[in-house]
C-alpha cells in the first residue's frame, strides 16, 4: 500500500491502471481532463498498455467506448458539463447495449452562462438511461468506487455502464491522502480479464447486436434493463464485501450514515458536500445540537430500502441539491424528489424540505450547513416548515 | 491474407458463401442491399460490420430475423467513424495483451450518404487519423432515404426530395451540388493509404475494392453508389441499368486512390449523355432540356479532370 497526497483524477486513473483497462477514448474539457493527461503519460511512459484514442467530440468518445466494449475489451472514458450532454446520444445507447463501460464525470455547470464551477446537474440529467452512478466524496473514495465499479457493471447479471460523478476541482483537482495498492493487490480484488458473456462482437461467435425492434419487443428489452438494474443492488453489496476483504476500507455500499443514532433531523446529500456538513455537524455537537448526516454514496441503482431505513427515525429531513430541475414539483432538485418519493410509504415519515446549494459552483460553506442544521432542528420544534424549498445564500 | 485471391475478375473468383442473406425488409430492388451482400461475400467470415442508422439498420436488420451472418451492430447515425474505431482498438488491445488470440478481424463500418458525409463526417475523420485497422463504407443513395427521401449532402443538383420539393417558387429542387466525399478524404487524411469509389452495378470491382481496403494497413475508405428505386423513383427491375448508366454518362466515376496514386477503375468507352441517366428517374421529372445542359457542362467539366473523355 502506497500513501500518497494526491487529486481525484490521478486516483481515478491509477484505478484505471490497475484494472488494466484496453481502450481509453479521450477529449478535453475542465475539469476532469487530469484523468486523460495522467492515462496518456502513464501509457508513454510504459506504466501500462492500453489503445488510447484521441477522439474528436465526446460523442465520439463514448461511440468509441461502447463499440471496444461490445467487442469484450475492458474501456475507460469520461467528460464534464456540457461535453457530457454532447455525448448525450451515446450515453443512452449504451446501456441499452449492455455495454459494461466505465466513465468519470468532473461535475461542472452546464453552459450558458459558461461556468468552471461544480453542478450535479449534467450527471443527473442522465439518471433514468440505465447508467449506474456514484458520488465519491474525496479522492480515496473516488480510487475505490472506480475499481469496484469494472466489479460490478461486468457482472453477468448486471452489464450496465458505471459512471464515478467526481465534484470538480473540490475532488478533482484538490489533493488528498490516498491509500493506493500495489497493482498486484488491486489485481487479486479485480482481475484484468472481464468474466466471460454472451453478447461479445466476436467472429467466432456470429451474434446481431441492438437490431431493430420495434413494439415486438421493445418493453421487454427494456424489463431486461430494469431487471439488471435491479440486479445492480445486490451486487454493488457484495463488491463492496469483496473490496473490504482485500482492502480493509470502502465503507458501506449506499448510504454511510454520520452522527445519526442520537439526532432528531438530517441532512441528505451526494458528493463532496460532505465534508463541510460533517464539519458543521461537529462543531454543533459540542454546542449541544445533534444533526444528523446521511452521505447518499450512489444515485443509480437509488437503494430505497437503505435511504428509508437511515432516514425513517427522523422527524424533519433535509436534502442538499447541488443540481436544479426547473419547474419540478415543488420547484424542488432532484436528489428531493427522489428521497421524498422513496419515504412516501413510510407510515410516520418524517418532513422532507429541500436547499438547492453550490450553485454554479458557489463554496459550500462551514456556516452555511450550520445555518441549514439549525433551520432543520426548528422546524423539528415547531413543526412548522416555512417553505418546503429553499436557494441557498442567493444575493438579492 | 484472409482469402485465397485479393482481386475478384469472374464468378470463378466468386466465393459461392453468402454472409448477407434473408431475413431483411428493404424495398424490391434495393441498391443498399446488394451492395451489403456483395460487401459480405468479398469480406467473408472473419469479418464483423457495424451499421450506422439508416435504411441498412431499420429496414435491414430486425430482432430475430437478422440477415448478417458475420457479428453485426449498430453504431448510431454520427458514430460509424468511432465505432469503427472502438472495435479495432479492442481487438488490436486485446491480442497485443494476449486476451484474445492473435488473428486477423476485419473491421467494417457501414453508413448511408447522410450518416457519412453529414451527422457524422467528423467522426470519419477522427477514424481516417486513428491510424486502427477498417474499413468505413458509404452506400451513397444520395438521401436519408429511411426518413422518406430527404435531402443530404450527397444528393445531387436538381434532384426532388421531400425537403427540396420542386414548387412553383422554386422550380429546381436540390440546389446545393453534391459533395464530393471520396476526394475531401483523400485531402485532407494522406496518411489512408486506400480509398475507392464502387457502384453496385460493377460487382466484380466493387468486390475487389472491399478486399483492397480490408487488405491495406490502417484506415480505408469505399464509396458506394447504390441506386434506390423509391427514392429516385424508377422501377425496381431497373436497378442495375441505373447504377450502370450512372457510370456511362460519367455521373458517378469509378476510381481509386491507392497511396496517393489516382487510379481510374473504368472508363466508359463512349460516354452517354446524361439524359439518358436522369429521364429514367422520376426524381428529375421536373427538369428541363435548359437543366440537363446545365447538368451536362458539370458533368463534362467534371469527367475532364478525372481524365474520362
Amino acid at each position: 500500500m502506497v500513501k500518497m497526497i494526491t487529486t481525484g483524477t490521478t486516483a481515478i486513473a491509477t484505478a484505471v491502471k490497475h484494472a488494466d483497462v484496453d481502450v481509453i477514448s479521450a477529449y478535453p474539457i475542465r475539469p476532469y481532463t487530469g484523468v486523460m493527461n495522467s492515462l496518456a503519460k502513464m501509457i508513454a511512459d510504459g506504466e501500462f498498455d492500453a489503445e488510447y484514442i484521441v477522439a474528436d467530440s465526446e460523442h465520439t468518445q463514448f461511440e468509441i467506448a461502447k463499440h471496444a466494449a461490445a467487442c469484450g475489451a475492458r474501456v475507460f472514458t469520461g467528460s464534464a458539463g456540457i461535453g457530457w450532454a454532447f455525448a448525450h446520444e451515446a450515453l443512452v445507447v449504451t446501456p441499452a447495449d449492455r455495454a459494461p463501460v466505465v466513465a468519470m464525470v468532473g461535475n461542472r455547470a452546464l453552459d450558458d452562462p459558461g461556468n468552471f464551477g461544480v453542478e450535479h446537474t449534467e450527471a443527473l440529467i442522465t439518471r433514468d438511461t440505465g447508467w449506474m452512478m456514484c458520488w465519491p466524496e474525496n479522492p480515496q473514495e473516488a480510487y475505490d468506487m472506480t475499481l469496484m465499479g469494472y466489479k460490478i457493471a461486468e457482472d453477468p447479471s448486471v452489464l450496465l455502464p458505471y459512471v464515478v460523478c467526481c465534484d470538480g476541482n473540490f475532488i478533482t483537482h484538490v489533493r488528498f491522502p490516498v491509500d493506493l495498492p500495489e497493482t498486484e493487490v488491486a489485481r487479486e480484488f479485480l482481475p484484468p480479464t472481464p468474466p466471460p458473456r454472451i453478447n461479445v462482437l466476436h467472429p467466432d461467435k456470429p451474434l446481431s447486436i441492438a437490431p431493430h425492434v420495434d413494439y415486438y419487443w421493445g418493453a421487454e428489452i427494456r424489463r431486461q434493463m430494469d431487471q439488471g438494474m435491479r440486479n445492480a443492488i445486490e451486487v454493488t453489496r457484495k463488491v463492496h464485501e469483496e473490496f473490504y476483504k482485500v482492502f480493509g476500507r470502502g465503507g458501506p455500499p449506499f448510504v454511510e450514515e454520520i452522527n445519526t443514532e442520537d439526532a432528531d433531523v438530517a441532512l441528505i446529500g451526494m458528493g463532496g458536500m460532505a465534508m463541510p456538513a460533517k464539519a458543521a455537524i461537529w462543531q454543533l455537537k459540542k454546542e449541544g445540537i445533534n444533526v444528523g448526516y446521511v452521505k447518499l454514496r450512489r444515485f443509480r441503482p437509488f437503494a430505497t430500502e437503505d435511504v428509508v431505513n437511515a432516514l425513517r427515525k427522523f422527524k424533519v429531513v433535509a436534502v442538499l441539491d447541488n443540481d436544479f430541475s426547473f419547474g419540478a414539483a415543488n420547484y424542488g432538485g432532484i436528489i428531493f424528489q427522489e428521497v421524498r418519493s422513496a419515504l412516501y410509504d413510510v407510515p410516520e415519515r418524517p418532513k422532507v424540505v429541500n436547499y438547492l446549494i453550490g450553485l454554479g459552483g458557489r463554496e459550500i460553506t462551514v456556516n452555511a450547513m450550520r445555518s441549514i442544521c439549525k433551520q432543520v432542528k426548528e422546524i423539528a420544534e415547531t413543526g412548522v416548515v416555512k417553505e418546503t424549498v429553499q436557494w441557498v445564500g442567493l444575493r438579492e | 491474407m484472409s482469402w485465397e485471391k485479393l482481386e475478384i475478375r469472374t464468378l470463378k473468383d466468386t466465393p459461392k458463401e453468402e454472409y448477407y442473406v434473408a431475413g431483411h425488409r428493404t424495398c424490391q430492388g434495393c441498391g443498399p442491399a446488394l451492395a451489403c451482400k456483395f460487401l459480405a461475400k468479398a469480406a467473408g467470415p472473419r469479418a464483423i460490420c457495424i451499421t450506422a442508422t439508416g435504411c441498412m439498420y431499420v429496414a435491414n436488420c430486425s430482432y430475430n430475423t437478422t440477415p448478417w451472418a458475420i457479428p453485426w451492430m449498430h453504431a448510431q447515425l454520427g458514430g460509424i467513424g468511432s465505432a469503427v474505431c472502438g472495435a479495432a482498438a479492442a481487438y488490436k488491445a486485446m491480442m497485443r495483451k494476449g486476451k484474445i488470440k492473435k488473428e486477423e478481424i476485419h473491421v467494417i463500418g457501414l453508413a448511408g450518404d447522410g450518416g457519412a458525409a453529414d451527422i457524422g463526417l467528423a467522426a470519419i475523420s477522427g477514424a481516417m487519423l486513428s491510424g486502427h485497422d477498417h474499413l468505413i463504407v458509404t452506400y451513397d443513395n444520395e438521401s436519408y432515404a429511411n426518413t422518406g427521401i430527404q435531402a443530404s449532402s450527397l444528393t445531387p443538383w436538381g434532384a426532388w426530395t421531400t425537403f427540396t420539393p420542386p414548387g412553383k417558387m422554386l422550380r429546381l429542387g436540390n440546389v446545393r451540388v453534391k459533395k464530393d466525399l471520396p476526394k475531401m478524404i483523400a485531402a485532407g487524411h494522406p496518411n489512408v493509404r486506400y480509398i475507392a469509389t464502387a457502384s453496385t452495378s460493377f460487382p466484380f470491382d466493387l468486390m475487389t475494392k472491399i478486399r483492397k481496403g480490408l487488405a491495406v494497413k490502417g484506415p480505408a475508405y469505399v464509396q458506394i453508389h447504390t441506386p434506390c428505386p423509391k427514392g429516385w423513383k424508377f422501377s425496381p427491375e431497373l436497378l442495375v441499368r441505373v447504377g450502370r448508366l450512372a457510370v456511362d454518362t460519367g455521373m458517378w466515376a469509378l476510381y481509386e486512390i491507392e497511396d496517393g496514386q489516382f487510379k481510374l477503375s473504368y472508363k466508359p468507352p463512349k460516354r452517354k449523355p446524361v439524359s439518358e441517366y436522369l429521364k429514367l428517374q422520376g426524381r428529375f421529372a421536373h427538369l428541363r432540356e435548359i437543366d440537363y445542359r446545365y447538368i451536362q457542362e458539370q458533368v463534362d467539366a467534371a469527367c475532364k479532370q478525372l481524365g474520362i473523355e
